[in-house]
């Protein structure tokens, strides 16, 4: 029995022993230095692991009594967070090592991470998915405080820290009323309560204080107020890092969760989903016009697009979250292209935010200018790019589950977000001569700009199959 | 051989429009002329080698929607044969004469490459009028119309530096429009009623149409009546008939070979074209056709009296061409739909030689074209003169009366108002008779003042002029021959007796006897017959059953006139009612009728001598005597000054209160008080909200979460 259990969660395990073996053999040799080693074994390591969960048989496994879930949901949610933490992974080295802030724990803190992530897409019980959702997040909140000698970075990890165990708290408190009025803490038990008639009360709070826990961790309006500062404040990787995989994963958990769990009681959790993407895809385009940062006006944009996914969970149908899977896959992708931009701006070898600073980029840097206009137009929705598809999509999901005026809404924030992702449009290619960045094109970060702008425009033909892979994992999930 | 001359315009155009970069600037004109000549050749062969019967030549499936199914096809029969040798002869040889015409234009700079494009948008302009005739369906024909109305703004507009010639190309195109929409809804009402735009159903459903009555606007029509009232809309606009006829004058802004080709030979044919074309429906239809002849004989008169006072040179002919088509008009509309169709084709060749003589003068006086500075250019240019004279002796219509020997317009012209006389419409009868001898009055006119008496004007102008090359004279030779030759030759086909016309025309043919019984018959049904058309045969009929003896018919010796026309509709390309005897009547019109346009036309002539050769003062003093009448002519009857105040102004004056208003204050407002006003307010908020500290951030968290339980207990789906 334990062996079969054990065979499951195979990569998991292999991804966690990994993690901590590396730990114990850096701390006993030469620490540091094996820095660059540790990213490139971490990130080859997950990219082997995602091939292998691809490639796995297919079907539904479940493990340890129901508490963990492993089926295509899941595996589609666990190929994209190791593909793009590895990513985000290699982009991350030559810009740390420059700066000294690679140090030995960052690829093994990640692993921790992306570890905590995998569990969370496959709980299949309140206690899997705490531990998955706390292995994640204290990962996090370290490397959020990477940079220890500056105080911004530290203030945005004591920031996340802090608020992070707030949200904690309202999950866990929303876990227990749910425990204390189901009986259970496995999903499958607690969907059994709602079938005999309505869902008490007491479910109901357990419920909302439960979405309140996740939409923190999707930093959803009004839990997003940590969003922009942890951004900004933490060095450039480790936001892109923030940016991707954990999005990724929680977006998964939320899904999961309310589907596993409460999936007879949509009417209930539709509405407060709906009302939480409406704040989100508004408070995101709105507020991101004010800012000059570009780390920031990313903060604000992830917030936006995190609005547009939760459409399509609101959604409450297997389209909802095939649209969902859709988004969050092209969302991804987008943002290690954007992000590997944004590791590039650099002046005298210091990294730059300002997006005044790309005053005139065009003129001197053609190339990468015209992949980032691609990847903006598509982080703004403009067809033929592949985010505007993405869009269509749980737009679409939302008009079919008669939201209809959220997807009306969803379409006006589009229009006022699409002026600050032209913005930046503008100061590239009209701007005035301005100073000049440094024009340093490591191939690495230069490849996945131009790999993840070309996704973008040649996506459109059949999305590389993904549609197809997000519809199979949606009906594993919504049955 | 029909796809090779249909589609042969269109390749040269292509070649000619984006090849010449590639092949050279000389190449390309002779490559876009080269394909014109090889598709004026065909359509000659299509022409003399066709027997009557209509073909249909499939080249395409082209929509296929619900109920609607059309193939992009060729419907050749004898108009449609007819239009091919009229569009592809005047448009090769206005291409052969543009080499001249177009050699050195004062209106670009000295190295400017213009010529590719005027001899492209010819070219397509030919494709486009070749996919008009040919076609097998209205909505085919309509997007040839467009595409002739389109090569017409183009080239009318060629001279785009010109700020007048701008002004025409977009009158031309806009007073189009008004006739395109009733063009258009004619075709959606036949869709609506016949559930299908091909031809050959409709023309099977016409007499069907004639019983239907539809409700249009607030009250109910008779189908057919509305239809083709409709479709005349659109013919009236296309042919520059009265109301819609403004835009013609004007489009003589485009360059002299357009004019020609465009505004003279054919595309202002199509309207004519269109109700000779719709003639099964046209026969149904008393009512819209009595119209048609009012408004035609109208135009005739009004367009010839503006005329006689014009001194422009091109806007003489452009007036000329107007009256024309009325003469065209009262034909078809009185229902000899042939003679419609004779005028159309006689008057392709005379009125084409004016022009392009016309251009032949402009090009010898360097582009001056106001005739008070010409005169005395006789010696200069004999050829050019000789080609003028040819054409006006053509269009005047002089010829010996009351035999069939005579210049193209003279049996034509003639054979028009007989009809007219024989229809019963004394209106357009007597209105044509008095164009006729304007049209002689203003064209012998132009001859004079061009030609004869002392040379005016700038005089190192006239000392330089100069006879055109010999690309512009061939074609005026060409066309001189068929200014001369064409009424005599075709003159049974188009107006002969009917068994010759309904052979030309493939449209079978019975014996009188057979007539006079399906005569009758139809008699007692008949019941909606109108006035104009019908009335004198009805009197005939109810007089003496089988016969139309009376008075002047007596002399209609009734043995020489076996044949009647029994086609039913669709069946060969012209419909003759049962009931239809113009041709017949006209044949057996008085003396008197038959004499009169000639007898018109030399009192215009000696008016003209008069006026300009033996008393060259008395247009001023005439003038001066009668300004009123005279400033009213001149002014065209005002009617630029009538839609300037009517239509154009209300129309500026609504448009830019929608811009500054509607679209300005309101649209504009309305975004840019959300771009600038209210989302930035929302951005500082939002700003503001972003405190930057942690308690800030903890309580919004925590007030969502109120706010959340206390909406889901109260309002949502708590239990």
């Amino acid at each position: 029995m334990i062996q079969a259990d054990l065979s499951i969660i195979l990569p998991e395990i292999v991804l966690a022993v990994y993690a901590m073996l590396a730990l114990l053999a850096a701390v006993y040799t030469s620490k540091d230095k094996l820095g660059p080693l540790l990213v490139w074994s971490t990130g080859g390591l997950m990219v082997v692991l995602a091939a292998w969960i691809a490639t796995k048989a297919s079907g539904t496994h479940v493990a340890f009594g129901g508490m963990f879930v492993d089926d295509g949901f899941a595996r589609f949610a666990k190929v994209a967070i190791l593909l793009s933490a590895a990513a985000v992974l290699v982009m991350s080295q030559d810009y740390m090592s420059r700066r000294g802030l690679l140090r030995f724990e960052y690829p093994l803190l990640v692993a921790l991470a992306a570890v905590g992530m995998m569990m969370m897409v496959s709980a299949g019980d309140l206690m899997a998915l705490y531990m998955g959702l706390e292995l994640q997040s204290l990962a996090l909140y370290v490397v959020a405080a990477l940079r220890r000698d500056s105080v911004k970075s530290t203030e945005a990890g004591l920031k996340y820290f802090v608020l992070g165990a707030l949200s904690s708290g309202l999950l866990l408190y929303g876990a227990s009323l749910v425990y204390g009025f189901s009986g259970t803490t496995l999903f499958s038990g607690i969907i059994e309560t709602a079938k005999h008639g309505e869902v008490t009360i007491g479910l109901l709070f357990g419920l909302i204080f439960l979405i309140s826990g996740l939409a923190f961790k999707v930093s959803a309006v009004p839990f997003h107020m940590w969003t922009p500062d942890v951004y900004e404040g933490s060095p450039t990787p480790v936001t892109a890092f923030f940016a991707t995989a954990p999005k990724m994963a929680a977006m998964g958990l939320f899904a999961r969760v309310m589907h596993d769990a409460f999936g007879l009681a949509v009417q209930d959790w539709s509405q407060v989903i709906a009302l939480l993407a409406l704040l989100s895809m508004f408070l995101g385009a709105v507020a991101a016009i004010g800012q000059r940062d570009i780390k920031r006006l990313m903060a604000f944009s992830s917030i936006a697009h995190m609005g547009y996914a939760m459409m399509g969970l609101a959604a409450g149908t297997q389209f909802g979250v095939q649209a969902l899977l859709v988004y969050m896959a092209i969302y991804v992708t987008m943002n290690v292209g954007t992000f590997a931009f944004i590791l590039m701006m650099e002046k005298d070898g210091k990294p730059v935010t300002d997006i005044t600073m790309l005053n005139g980029y065009a003129r001197r840097e053609p190339a990468k200018a015209l992949a980032m206009l691609v990847l903006l137009f598509s982080l703004a929705g403009v067809p033929p790019m592949l985010g505007f598809f993405g869009k269509l999509y749980v737009l679409r999901a939302a008009y079919d589950a008669g939201l209809a005026w959220l997807a009306i809404a969803g379409v006006i924030a589009s229009v006022i977000g699409a002026f600050y992702y032209l913005r930046i449009v503008y100061y590239m290619y009209f701007g005035d001569e301005g100073e000049e960045l440094d024009s340093n094109n490591q191939p690495i970060l230069w490849g996945f700009l131009m790999a993840s702008a070309a996704v973008m425009l040649l996506g459109i033909i059949n999305m590389f199959g993904v549609e197809g892979a997000a519809a199979a994992a949606a009906a594993t999930l919504v049955n | 051989m029909e796809t090779t001359l249909l589609f042969a315009p269109l390749v040269g155009a292509l070649i000619c429009g984006f090849g010449w970069k590639f092949i050279g600037e000389k190449a390309a004109l002779w490559t876009a002329t080269g394909l014109l000549f090889l598709s004026a050749l065909l359509s000659w062969i299509v022409f003399l080698t066709f027997d009557g019967h209509t073909e249909t030549i499939e080249i395409l499936r082209w929509i296929e929607s619900g109920s609607l199914s059309t193939s992009w096809a060729i419907r050749l029969d004898r108009l449609t044969a007819i239009m091919l040798i009229v569009i592809t002869t005047v448009s090769s040889l206005v291409h052969l004469y543009s080499f001249g015409y177009m050699a050195d234009d004062p209106q670009w700079r000295p190295g400017e490459s213009y010529k590719p494009r005027f001899f492209a948008y010819l070219s397509f302009f030919t494709f486009a009028m070749l996919m008009l005739v040919t076609s097998d369906n209205l909505v085919q024909m309509f997007f040839g119309w467009e595409g002739v109305g389109v090569a017409s703004y183009l080239l009318i507009g060629f001279y785009y530096r010109k700020p007048s010639a701008n002004a025409a190309a977009m009158k031309a195109f806009i007073v189009n429009r008004v006739g395109d929409f009733g063009f258009a809804l004619g075709i959606f009402g036949l869709f609506f009623l016949v559930d299908s735009i091909n031809l050959s159903d409709i023309f099977e459903a016409a007499p069907v149409l004639a019983e239907t009555q539809v409700t249009f606007l607030w009250t109910e029509w008779n189908a057919a009546n509305l239809i083709a009232f409709l479709l005349f809309v659109g013919a009236m606009g296309k042919s520059a008939q009265l109301i819609l006829h403004t835009w013609l004058p004007d489009a003589m802004e485009g360059p002299t070979p357009v004019s020609a080709l465009i505004h003279a030979a054919t595309m202002v044919t199509a309207g004519v074209f269109l109700v000779c074309r719709m003639s099964p429906l046209m026969e149904f239809a008393p009512g819209a056709t009595s119209f048609i002849t009012v408004l035609g004989a109208m135009t005739a008169f009004f367009a010839a009296t503006v005329g006689l006072v014009q001194n422009d040179i091109k806007r003489v002919i452009a007036y000329s061409t107007c009256s024309q088509l009325g003469y065209m008009f009262v034909a078809a509309g009185v229902g000899m739909y042939s003679a419609a169709m004779f005028h159309l084709f006689t008057h392709a060749f005379f009125k084409a030689m004016l022009f392009l003589g016309a251009g032949s003068v402009i090009h010898a006086m360097h582009h001056e074209q106001d005739m008070r500075n010409y005169g005395a250019l006789r010696k200069k240019i004999p050829y050019t003169y000789w080609a003028m004279m040819i054409g006006t002796l053509a269009i005047t219509g002089v010829g010996i009366p009351l035999t069939t020997i005579g210049f193209a317009g003279f049996l034509s012209k003639d054979a028009i108002i007989e009809s007219a006389y024989a229809g019963g419409s004394m209106f357009g009868f007597w209105a044509l008779v008095i164009a006729a001898g304007m049209t002689s009055f203003y064209s012998w006119r132009l001859i004079f003042l061009t030609f004869f008496g002392e040379a005016r004007g700038d005089k190192h102008t006239h000392d330089h002029a100069h006879e055109s090359p010999m690309v512009m004279l061939v074609p005026l030779g060409v066309l001189a021959l068929g200014a001369v030759f064409a009424g005599m030759l075709w003159y049974n086909q188009f107006f002969g007796h009917a068994d010759k016309v309904g052979k030309f025309y493939g449209i079978p043919v019975a014996e009188a006897a057979a007539h006079g019984e399906a005569h009758s018959d139809d008699h007692a049904s008949d019941s909606h017959a109108d006035d104009s058309h019908a009335e004198d045969s009805h009197a005939d009929d109810s007089h003496a059953t089988d016969s139309h003896g009376e008075d002047s018919h007596a002399k209609d010796s009734y043995g020489e006139h076996h044949y009647a026309f029994v086609g039913k509709p669709g069946e060969g390309a012209l419909y003759f009612a049962p009931d239809n005897h113009v041709l017949d009547d006209a044949h057996a019109a008085p003396k008197w009728v038959k004499v009169s346009p000639f007898v018109a036309m030399v009192f215009g002539l000696l008016m003209a001598l008069w006026f300009y050769i033996w008393n060259p003062s008395l247009p001023k003093r005439t003038a001066d005597t009668f300004q009123p009448l005279y400033q009213f002519l001149l002014n065209k009857w005002y009617f630029d000054e009538i839609y300037d105040a009517v239509f154009v102004r209300p129309a500026i004056g609504l448009g830019r209160f929608l811009w500054k208003r509607g679209d300005g204050n309101t649209i504009d407002g309305f975004l840019n008080g959300v771009a600038m006003g209210v989302v930035p307010f929302f951005t500082r908020l939002a700003g503001k909200a972003q405190s930057g500290f942690i308690f800030t951030y903890a309580f919004w968290m925590v007030l969502g979460i109120a706010a959340l339980v206390t909406w889901m207990s109260i309002g949502g789906g708590a239990h």
